[in-house]
């Protein structure tokens, strides 16, 4: 039998972001911000979003969805405050993808929700490469990781809407140069806003309340 | 680092191309990854040959093609590919660079009988 070639020239990843594209199609039809968390372990996104819950009260019918390799901890903490959590438990995986939050979305009452914060699978490389559908990429880098992560890690650092560096409590303790960092953060991605803040503290997270009011006034104002 | 999700999807875009041609067998499988993409071709070769079992693909090699990362210095326009974590142009000696190649996960071609 003769041997032939055939020209494909297809994204292998093409599947998943058509299901991003109906994902974010789905919460649009709701008027729904839909918002990507991604960090390495430990930096704190579960305390941001614990932060973040107290400061949306009265303000946004919010909803979580907790990507954990296996355990619920996460999503007890969130449930136990009132708030409507789905965890997804990738078993093993290093990142969300589309397909994930499709079935995340669909047993949401996405009638009743104003804001979706996603916690991705603590990971800053496979976690880039997987579009699930939100409006903006958050990313949270801790102090103690370093001021040198944005050259390990390109493609988080320059998609990024918003830079949240926390921890900065312990910034005496840490040779973390905030001006250093920053200036290699809009080297890579210039629209990038960097906040410092301290989810234990709450110092600075007034900066990322108001980032995150007018994303959602701009989302329910039809923009 | 996420091989396993990567194999699964190239896996479907060479069956599915493959089917459609009405190939019998799928031989080579020529995949082009950037150096970003974080893909290490021992764990695809290693899921693959696990998932493609009992499919036209089973026993085909894969052949890698690798792009590297490619920047563009927003100051002086220079491309460059960085050494190591290094992302200064080395012309203008700025830090002010966009990405313009080294994302790239696709399937080029298949050579299939």
């Amino acid at each position: 039998m003769s041997v032939k070639v055939l020209t494909i020239k297809e994204d292998i990843l093409s599947a998943n972001d058509g299901k991003a594209r109906s994902n974010r199609e789905s919460v649009d039809k709701h008027a729904i911000l839909m918002v990507n968390i991604t960090s390495s372990p430990g930096s704190g996104k579960t305390s941001l979003i614990m932060q973040t819950i107290n400061w949306a009260r009265g303000k946004a019918r919010l909803a979580v969805i907790e990507g954990d390799i296996a355990s619920s901890i996460d999503a007890d903490k969130v449930s136990e405050q009132g708030i409507p959590a789905i965890q997804i438990n990738t078993e093993g995986a290093c990142h969300l993808d589309a397909n994930m939050i499709k079935k995340a979305l669909d047993s949401l009452d996405l009638d009743q929700t104003d804001l979706i914060l996603i916690e991705n699978v603590g990971n800053l490389i496979c976690t880039a490469e997987f579009a699930l559908g939100a409006h903006k990429q958050v990313m949270l880098l801790s102090v103690p990781e370093g001021d040198d992560k944005p050259c390990k890690y390109p493609l988080m650092f320059s998609g990024a809407d918003v830079i949240l560096v926390n921890k900065i409590d312990v910034l005496p303790y840490f040779d973390f140069d905030m001006s250093t960092f920053s200036r290699t953060v809009s080297g890579l991605n210039p629209a990038g806003l960097v906040f410092p803040v301290s989810a234990k503290t709450g110092e600075g997270l007034e900066q990322w309340f108001s980032w995150l009011e007018e994303a959602l006034d701009r989302k329910s104002g039809g923009a | 680092m996420h091989e396993l999700s990567v194999v699964e999807s190239l896996l479907t875009v060479a069956l599915e191309n493959g089917e459609k041609a009405q190939a019998t067998r799928i031989l080579k499988i020529y995949v082009v990854v950037g150096d970003l993409s974080g893909v290490v071709d021992e764990s695809v070769d290693f899921y693959f040959k696990f998932l493609s079992e009992k499919t036209i693909a089973a026993g085909a090699s894969i052949i890698f093609m690798h792009k590297p990362t490619r920047l563009r210095c927003r100051a002086c326009n220079a491309v460059f590919s960085p050494e190591g974590l290094n992302f200064h142009c080395p012309h203008c000696k700025e830090q002010q660079v966009d990405i313009i190649g080294g994302r790239e996960l696709y399937v080029d071609r298949l050579e299939v009988e």
